[in-house]
């Protein structure tokens, strides 16, 4: 541990008087001891402390802590729960989290017009608690909904297994309000219908915080289906799910989800208290759950079990009751979660490709695991080509993290090769900005900064995200070298001690 | 900073590192009351599973935030029952809190009352007793009366005042069931069981243990009490003192083996969980390690034994609204969550009533309503909340500190004409309701 030395820059102390006088002690976190858990969230490849977390109750507040951060030229960044796979949340330069899991109350509901107004604090699962009695649901269902928040989510567009027929967060946003760099509060698109002008809900959603923080959020709510039907489809081999994956999409039909999970993933959730009695020996299953009006719902479901009937499939299994269902998704949602119990970590990738693709390109992805010498798994949205092939690895061992980035750079030009992208709803974050240059041009890249620079000029809304360094292609940078602390840190001020 | 490669002593439970299986993901904070009330990461499971990393990697020192953080967990485990990694959350918190008890300073009061009560009082029978009989006489003489009116003019401090509001009523109470007692089954004996007295079970609760023998003895069981048995050390345990509770450990484990019973039955759902760890407790005792295993095989819950018998004796009718709470030390620990709820739906007239989050604790967990009062009152409050507006008559739980906890709850909400009761007391009522054949309380 040492003592950091002064620094240029604005007086810690000074800052931290500021934020308590705006808040209270008790909502501005400052000790090394304090803000150490809050150095990652979801990736835990990295890690950085920020100077400062605190506790904002109101739009007000975060508009107060946006302005002193902008006055003193300090990084901020807001934070949920923590549950971005992309680092999301992450102070790549320090500075204050606002961490907003206390803004959580529903503030509206109006189901005569389907939509609800929320604080970005509010979990995600809990928007359709409030309103399933009266069978209305929010769609987007990424797998950490029981956590994460609707503010992570509008950050991140989240996705989710109902995606594939339902569409993302951004296809559920209907109006934002939103605190900004310029230290101003604005709503952008309107609760009444499509955004008139500039679709500026569709800029911010996503935008993973660099554009600012949102603090109330307008979500539609649809009607829950009034017939489900979900099945488990079993193989004995991964090229047979995925031939099915690319049949049932071939004949045009839309299930409500389509999901793939493959043996080390089985393994992994039946170890486990989300253990739903899929085969373990299975090389691989499909969880598709098609909905709509009861007339039809069974013709959709014969097509696909005709599509299925032409695949070797050794077993499938229509779950016959509302709480079969739930737990065959329980044990899908859970699957990321339970990789503790096959590897002490896991790197959770998040590539697209087209669907026609997908039997080449998981055995491709299989053998460039073989090569690296690290083992794989699969959980995936097979229905949109959206992957997410997992890499389990333990960081004790000397070269775990530079084995790791050299593989997720491999599959990576795997998923470009076959006209993919490199992700699905993960965000970019810190994880994958150096990737970006595979996928675009420097002149894409630029238009995309100017964008961000004309809400966000002096970057310091969640810097780092998104955009790669100004270096060389492909090279992972580590935080530590690129992190500028703008706060200097003086000899009277003990507490700062770097761990 | 201190060396984080604290050597173990000889006993300690601290050994492998359990931590690695976590795997950062979150899915265990909406699970966790603490995190729910004050939305910070270090209250939450992995927020605290990262403290134990960091202070293992000397990154962190025991004072301060850890000891803090550490603390603050109800040690309800929730979490367990959310991790679809199988973190076993429990255990590390219990080591992480043996740490902090080698290694903290407290003050010399504090630390006086705390080795006078975990060390002396709760390891023997009669010093507990005398204890409660001291109590007794305080409500008896009116004392009580004074020491709340002495609160409300505020010449008591306030945490001390809020302390002594947590006070049962012992007044009126039914006496303790006598240790050593065997109580013989009516009509054919089928199983010879052991009955766990516990401490303030028996102290506070014996109404709840009269009840469960009644239940058992109608079924066909013979329930012997064995005398020399101990309050089951969990409290030690949760707190991390960890050689005392070792040593009570062996000496109920002694205790049962005596009396060859063919299971140890438990009312109380924290001592059950405790009960049916020790094998854990004493896992590198070359004496007892075992022992203790083959004794923690025998523990059931009383609902999960009852449940588990081929026929229960049908019970009669009895009208009754009730509201099933799950005690965090039985659905999360012990996982058991229908043989309660089942047992209940076997009474005729019964309507059992599901609360909207059941499976939330009430803030009670132990001791912490007393080292913890202010979030253990804001806890309380939500599980007071989904009572009223579920509305039962009654609600059941089978334990003495969320039948204490939920009873003041519904008491400082205006409800107490809502009942807390043990699921064996409203089994035992049903039953003995048979002879009145009309379903009104006998009592």
């Amino acid at each position: 541990m040492t003592v950091a030395t002064s620094q240029p820059g604005v007086p810690r102390t000074e800052i931290r008087k500021e934020l308590v006088a705006l808040l209270d002690s008790e909502r501005v976190l400052h000790t090394p001891e304090e803000l150490l858990v809050y150095e990652c969230d979801g990736l835990t490849l990295h890690s950085r402390m920020p100077d400062f977390v605190v506790f904002p109750d109101t739009t007000e507040e975060v508009l107060q802590i946006v302005r002193l951060a902008c006055r003193h030229g300090i990084p901020f960044l807001a934070r949920g729960a923590g549950t971005s796979l992309s680092g999301g949340t992450i102070a790549a330069e320090g500075g204050i989290v606002l961490e907003l899991s206390r803004m959580n109350r529903i503030l509206e509901i109006d189901l005569e017009n389907r939509m609800a107004r929320v604080q970005p604090g509010v979990v995600n699962q809990h928007v359709t608690r409030a309103v399933e009695a009266d069978e209305f649901y929010y769609a987007p269902d990424p797998s950490s909904q029981v956590a994460s928040t609707i503010g992570g989510n509008v950050a991140e567009n989240a996705g989710g297994p109902h995606t594939l027929k339902y569409g993302v967060t951004t296809n559920h946003v209907l109006e934002l309000q939103a605190v900004f760099p310029d230290g101003e509060v604005y709503r952008l698109g309107t609760a009444a219908g499509d955004p008139v002008g500039f679709d500026l809900v569709g800029t911010f959603v996503g935008s993973e915080g660099t554009l600012g923080i949102a603090t109330e959020v307008t979500v539609r709510l649809l009607h829950s289906a009034p017939a489900v039907k979900t099945l488990l489809a079993v193989y004995d081999s991964v090229s047979e799910a995925t031939q099915t994956v690319s049949g049932i999409i071939a004949r045009g039909i839309v299930p409500a989800a389509l999901e793939m999970i493959d043996k080390n993933t089985i393994q992994a959730i039946e170890a486990g208290v989300y253990a739903s009695g899929i085969p373990q020996d299975a090389a691989a299953v499909l969880l598709i759950e098609v909905d709509g009006l009861e007339a039809g719902i069974d013709r959709q479901l014969e097509e696909i079990l005709e599509v299925i009937g032409s695949r070797q499939a050794r077993e499938v299994r229509v779950a016959g009751s509302a709480a079969e269902r739930k737990k065959l998704w329980a044990a899908r949602k859970n699957a990321f979660g339970a990789y503790g119990r096959i590897s002490p970590n896991y790197y959770t990738m998040d590539g697209v490709i087209p669907r026609s693709k997908l039997p080449e390109v998981l055995d491709r992805i299989e053998s460039l695991g073989r090569e690296y010498g690290l083992r794989m798994a699969n959980v995936f949205h097979a229905g949109d080509g959206n992957l997410h092939p997992i890499i389990l690895y333990d960081i004790a061992q000397d070269d775990a993290r530079e084995k790791v980035m050299a593989l997720a750079g491999a599959i990576l030009r795997c998923c470009m090769d076959v006209g993919g992208t490199l992700s699905g709803e993960h965000g970019i974050g810190l994880e994958k900005r150096e990737f970006m240059r595979l996928f675009f041009s420097e002149a894409d890249l630029q238009v995309m900064e100017r964008l961000k620079r004309v809400f966000n000029p002096d970057n310091l809304a969640n810097p780092q995200k998104i955009f790669p360094m100004r270096r060389g292609c492909g090279e992972m940078s580590s935080l530590s070298e690129d992190s500028r602390d703008r706060l200097s840190r003086s000899e009277e001020d003990p507490e700062f001690v770097r761990f | 900073m201190e060396s984080p490669a604290h050597p173990h002593p000889a006993g300690s439970t601290v050994a492998a590192d359990l931590t690695p299986q976590c795997v950062h993901c979150g899915l265990c904070l909406q699970a966790c009351p603490t995190y729910i009330e004050l939305g910070k990461e270090a209250d939450s499971p992995r927020g605290r599973i990262y403290l134990m990393q960091a202070r293992q990697r000397g990154r962190l020192p025991v004072a301060g935030s850890f000891a803090e953080h550490i603390s603050a967990c109800l040690d309800c485990r929730a979490c367990e029952s959310a991790c679809p990694s199988g973190v076993p959350y429990g255990e590390l918190v219990e080591q992480a809190r043996e740490v902090v008890e080698q290694q903290l300073k407290r003050p010399f009061l504090v630390d006086a009352l705390r080795r006078y009560v975990f060390g002396w009082v709760f390891p023997s029978p009669r010093i507990l007793r005398i204890h409660f009989h001291l109590l007794r006489l305080y409500q008896r003489l009116g004392l009580q009366a004074l020491v709340r009116g002495l609160a409300a003019l505020k010449l008591i401090p306030a945490r001390l005042a809020g302390m002594e509001r947590l006070l049962p009523d012992l007044r009126g109470r039914a006496a303790p069931v006598e240790l050593g007692a065997i109580f013989k089954s009516n009509g054919a004996t089928r199983f010879r069981v052991g009955l766990v007295a516990g401490c303030v079970m028996n102290e506070i609760f014996a109404g709840i243990h009269h009840a469960t023998i009644r239940v058992l003895q109608r079924n066909g069981c013979e329930i012997v009490v064995p005398s020399s048995q101990v309050c089951c050390a969990a409290l030690h345990a949760h707190a991390g003192i960890t050689a005392t509770a070792q040593e009570m450990a062996k000496r109920n484990i002694q205790a049962f083996e005596q009396a060859s019973v063919s299971a140890v039955i438990v009312n109380a759902a924290g001592c059950g969980a405790k009960l049916k760890e020790y094998g854990a407790l004493l896992a590198h005792d070359p004496e007892f390690s075992s022992r203790a295993r083959s004794f923690s095989q025998k523990v059931v819950d009383i609902s999960e034994f009852l449940d588990g018998l081929p026929a229960l004796s049908p019970p009669g009718r009895l009208e009754l609204r009730v509201a099933y709470d799950d005690p965090c030390h039985l659905l999360h620990a012990q996982r058991i969550g229908q043989a309660p709820r089942r047992l209940l739906q076997q009474i005729p007239g019964l309507e059992l009533l599901e609360l909207q989050y059941p499976d939330q604790c009430c803030g009670s967990a132990g001791i912490y309503n007393i080292t913890h009062p202010e979030l253990s009152m804001r806890i309380l409050e939500r599980k007071v909340e989904d009572i009223k507006q579920c509305g039962p008559a009654a609600v059941a739980t089978g334990n003495p500190g969320c039948l204490l906890q939920i009873g003041q709850g519904l008491r400082m909400a205006d409800l107490s004409h809502i009942q807390v009761m043990h699921p064996l007391e409203i089994l035992d009522r049903a039953y003995r309701s048979e002879s009145f054949g009309n379903g009104r309380n006998p009592d």
